[in-house]
């Protein structure tokens, strides 16, 4: 495939790009900036978690316990111990990553329902922990958290955090649209496609969905500890079980196995609740209803579902539903 | 000296044997057919051959390396490649990206590199993909190379499932049923790449039930029946030996289940018509 | 082993017995729903919800418990068949990552519906006969229990009656095993499915209902009960009856037993922490079929 700009991974990444650059231009308080700062840290977890969900067919239910962990260790070490922000988030990315490492290869031995409840479970249980250890994590009032400093120069201002986090954004897009193209991201769609087909040729199906479960909760927890820094207060609301649920959503909402359809989702749904909030008494059951209406009429996601229409030649003849044979 | 030797291999599945202290040696360079009715243990075998189910007793052994017990993974490493009878095509992705999926152990890189592609990364996918259009085209597939693989008709995903495991570079490959489902001219076809496949050095094992395609290219057939060896040996032996033809006409009669057995009737009659006129019956088996 | 022992013992068994029963319905529900239609039914809490707050409503009003708690139950039971025919079944066929987004949609929209209706704040129903404690052993128990346990068990022995005596039930039992096959012989698939919501819906309000009086009920019970509840039933085997009452037991008691021995702050958790383990080395639960992969 030559790369050029109507190539997705080109184009797509220089459209967001222009976005990122351009959107300033229309932000016109701190409020926006706020709303796109979240807008982008979302975004990189579903980046990550499409990479998981879309891609390889894992489920889960669990990744706002990474989140939650990888803001509330960068709080704690930074906040309670005083440790340089910058060290306080890789420290916690690695925990992060180390348990996902650790609890992954169990846990993704599991399909459909059995692995959705043991992400979920995993996830309850990482909320409980810091809902009740209030010593370390102020418990259900959160806690205060430091700004982000690197050396003498402290990150404060919301303009120039935007573009830190847009940075970040481009940058996870990148390193997901590389992986998916690359040998290894090839056999976690395969194995999505057919785990034992993938099997016997040569693909060891547990590794791969370990290394990229690894992977969504490496992006997870970055995006957090930057959450816990920007916001510079956390609570345990983030780590929800229903947080968990809207990041899914985002994903599939979005798009799944469609990664500029991870950050439109992101986009959509962190969006949404801002002006929901008008709706005030309303908002709860909007959202559902949103959750239902999308699942239910937009099955494939947003972007998947804009891109067939614009792209119709693609597919010239009728769909053949996976596993239908044509055997008479 | 065999390329692949099968000691007392046996499956049971919940007190069932599928297959039953089975001893079985494949030569290399040959066209190995596996034939048997329906139910007579020849997937179970396949699946055993290529670790997807571990044997209950038995060893497989191949180029003298003890396998019994790995992964498939590690079946395919070792040179062993496979399609499947219900097909498992990635229909997730594109018909040329399956094949690309097959040169996974060809083409391994470390994390970093995949994330961040490295040059050397982009060099060898574009190798990649040109290898995996080649394989499409010596399959047969030149018209599929930009289609996606929801978009192919049957025959196709077929050959696609050959030429990826063609892509693993097997020096053997087993071949479940790939004429089930064909139309007579596809499966005709099918001869000439098999015997293209045993010219680029390839051991094929071939499990049909198209006698017309088992009789045309095999050199050696294993009679499977209720899981246990009935007959092996050169193809015009086995399609005269007596317990043959009984098995497959006397299976009708043992058949097990009401609903079954007006199917597997109709294959028993036109396998023995095949076995023993070779005759043109396209059998298709019964299985899905 | 002190004095004290027995008696303490005792204590967090009954408690742990109680809610383990109602663990058991919410989990019964799951599985119901699971064997007709393979959907994991996350609005299966909002059920109970909603059966606990019609309660409290009705009996607010003055309507006669005996009145109130019928009422209730068709109540949710009209909510579940609206959820199967409105969300569920247009979206057939989708994918089991979909389906849980619907059914999590449902509840955060019945949620939100309960916060209209109702309110935000914690609401009691009283006791069904009394709150008079009554000795056991040492322990004391409450009337509720009592009642908890006899209605648990009387549902669960028309339940097994139904699935395994009568034809409607084995229709739903045949749904289950093969949709198609059912299909074919002449079952309506399409009440099967309905049915199953009913059902469910059913025994999620009469869990919320029977457990109103021993804790608080509020518009957002439903999720801690709905998820202990299909923990349950995964610990159990998902689709299995018996397994689904084991599991609902063994994770009342385990959570009952934890919070008086280990740490009441970690009671939740450590129920998940026991159905996590027994995925780890069981993953198919305790009762649950081992499905292979057929190739």
């Amino acid at each position: 495939m030559r790369q050029n700009f109507a190539s997705p991974r080109v184009g797509g990444m220089v459209a967001l790009a222009l976005v990122i650059a351009l959107l300033p231009v229309g932000l016109s308080n701190n409020y926006f900036y706020d709303v796109a700062i979240l807008v982008g840290l979302n975004a990189i977890v579903c980046v990550g978690l499409n990479l998981l969900i879309g891609y390889a067919g894992q489920i889960s239910l669990g990744h706002a316990g990474f989140y939650g962990l990888g803001a509330y260790g960068s709080a704690i070490l930074s906040s309670r111990y005083g440790w340089p922000p910058l060290l306080s988030m890789l420290s916690a990315t690695l925990v992060v990553a180390a348990l996902a490492f650790v609890v992954g290869r169990p846990i993704l031995r599991l399909k459909g329902h059995y692995l959705a409840m043991a992400t979920l479970g995993l996830g309850v249980i990482i909320f409980m922990v810091i809902a009740t250890e209030d010593k370390l994590t102020g418990g259900p009032d959160g806690m205060s958290v430091v700004a982000f400093k690197i050396g003498s120069f402290a990150l404060r201002e919301a303009q120039l955090w935007y573009w830190v986090v847009g940075a970040l954004l481009l940058a996870a897009v990148w390193l997901a649209l590389n992986l998916i193209d690359s040998p290894a991201g090839r056999a976690l769609r395969a194995l999505h496609g057919s785990e034992v087909g993938a099997e016997v040729l040569g693909i060891d199906a547990a590794r791969h969905k370990l290394m990229v479960f690894v992977i969504s909760a490496v992006f997870a927890s970055v995006a957090g500890s930057l959450n816990a820094h920007f916001s510079g207060f956390i609570t345990p609301s983030k780590v929800t079980f229903l947080h968990s649920i809207e990041l899914v959503t985002m994903v599939v909402f979005g798009g799944m196995a469609s990664t500029f359809g991870a950050v439109v989702g992101a986009a959509a749904l962190t969006v949404l609740p801002q002006f929901l909030t008008v709706l005030k008494d309303y908002e709860m059951m909007v959202f559902g209803a949103l959750m239902m209406g999308t699942m239910i009429f937009m099955p494939r996601g947003v972007v998947p579902s804009l891109a067939r229409l614009f792209a119709p030649r693609r597919r010239p003849e009728g769909e053949r539903k996976p596993g239908s044979e044509g055997a008479a | 000296m065999s390329l692949l030797r099968v000691e007392n291999l046996s499956k049971e599945f919940g007190g069932v044997h599928a297959v039953e202290g089975l001893n079985y040696e494949i030569q290399p360079g040959a066209v190995h057919s596996i034939i048997g009715p329906n139910g007579a243990g020849k997937t179970t075998l396949l699946n055993m051959l290529t670790g997807v189910y571990i044997p209950s007793d038995g060893r497989i052994i191949f180029e003298e390396h003890d396998l019994t017990g790995l992964a498939p993974f590690e079946y395919a490493a070792h040179g062993i490649a496979r399609t499947f009878q219900n097909l498992q095509v990635f229909f997730n992705m594109s018909a040329l990206e399956n094949v690309m999926v097959g040169r996974y152990l060809h083409e391994r890189c470390g994390l970093a590199s995949a994330l961040l592609r490295f040059p050397r990364l982009a060099r060898a996918e574009r190798a990649c993909r040109d290898e995996a259009a080649e394989l499409m085209r010596y399959v047969g597939l030149q018209d599929y190379l930009s289609t996606a693989s929801t978009a192919m008709p049957y025959g196709a995903l077929k050959r696609l499932e050959i030429a990826r495991a063609l892509a693993t570079q097997p020096r053997l490959i087993l071949l479940d049923e790939p004429a089930a489902g064909l139309n007579p001219t596809e499966a005709l076809d099918l001869d000439v790449l098999i015997g293209r496949l045993t010219e680029r050095g390839i051991t094929v094992v071939l499990v049909e039930h198209n006698m017309r395609l088992v009789m045309g290219v095999s050199d050696h057939i294993l009679v499977l029946d209720y899981g246990r060896k009935l007959a092996e040996g050169a193809a015009a032996a086995v399609r005269n030996d007596p317990r043959v033809i009984e098995a497959y006409l006397g299976s009708s009669v043992a058949s097990d289940g009401a609903a079954a057995s007006a199917g597997s009737a109709a294959s028993a009659a036109s396998a023995a018509s095949a076995a023993s006129g070779g005759g043109q019956a396209d059998l298709r088996g019964t299985s899905h | 082993m002190s004095a004290q022992f027995m008696p303490q013992f005792m204590q967090y068994l009954l408690s742990g017995l109680t809610v383990g029963a109602i663990y058991a319905l919410v989990a019964l529900g799951f599985s119901i729903i699971f064997n007709a239609s393979h959907v994991i039914n996350f609005a299966q809490g909002e059920f109970v919800m909603i059966g606990g707050m019609a309660t409290v409503s009705l009996s607010a009003a003055e309507v006669p418990l005996g009145l109130a708690i019928p009422l209730a139950v068709a109540a949710v039971v009209l909510v579940g068949l609206a959820l199967e025919k409105f969300a569920v079944e247009p979206a057939r066929g989708a994918s089991v990552i979909t389906l849980i987004i619907i059914t999590i949609g449902a509840s955060i929209f019945l949620r939100g519906l309960a916060t209209l209706v109702w309110d935000k704040q914690l609401h009691v129903l009283k006791a069904f006969s009394g709150d008079a404690p009554i000795a056991v052993a040492g322990a004391t128990l409450l009337p509720q229990s009592l009642w908890v346990f006899g209605i648990t068990l009387a549902i669960v022995l028309a339940l097994s009656w139904f699935f395994g005596r009568t034809l409607l039930g084995k229709a739903m039992l045949a749904t289950s095993h093969n949709r198609l096959a059912a299909q074919l012989v002449g079952i309506n698939v399409r009440h099967v499915l309905l049915l199953s919501y009913g059902m469910s819906a059913a025994l999620g309000a009469i869990a919320g209902i029977l457990i109103a009086p021993i804790s608080f009920t509020t518009y957002d019970v439903g999720v801690m009960l709905g998820l202990k509840g299909f923990a349950a039933a995964i610990l159990g085997g998902l689709g299995s009856g018996v397994g689904a009452v084991v599991g609902g037991i063994v994770l009342g008691v385990a959570e009952s037993m934890s919070a008086g021995y280990v740490s009441s702050a970690y009671k939740d958790a450590i129920a998940l922490v026991i159905t996590l383990a027994v995925l780890f080395f069981m993953p198919s639960g305790l009762f649950g079929k081992r499905g292979g992969e057929r190739v």
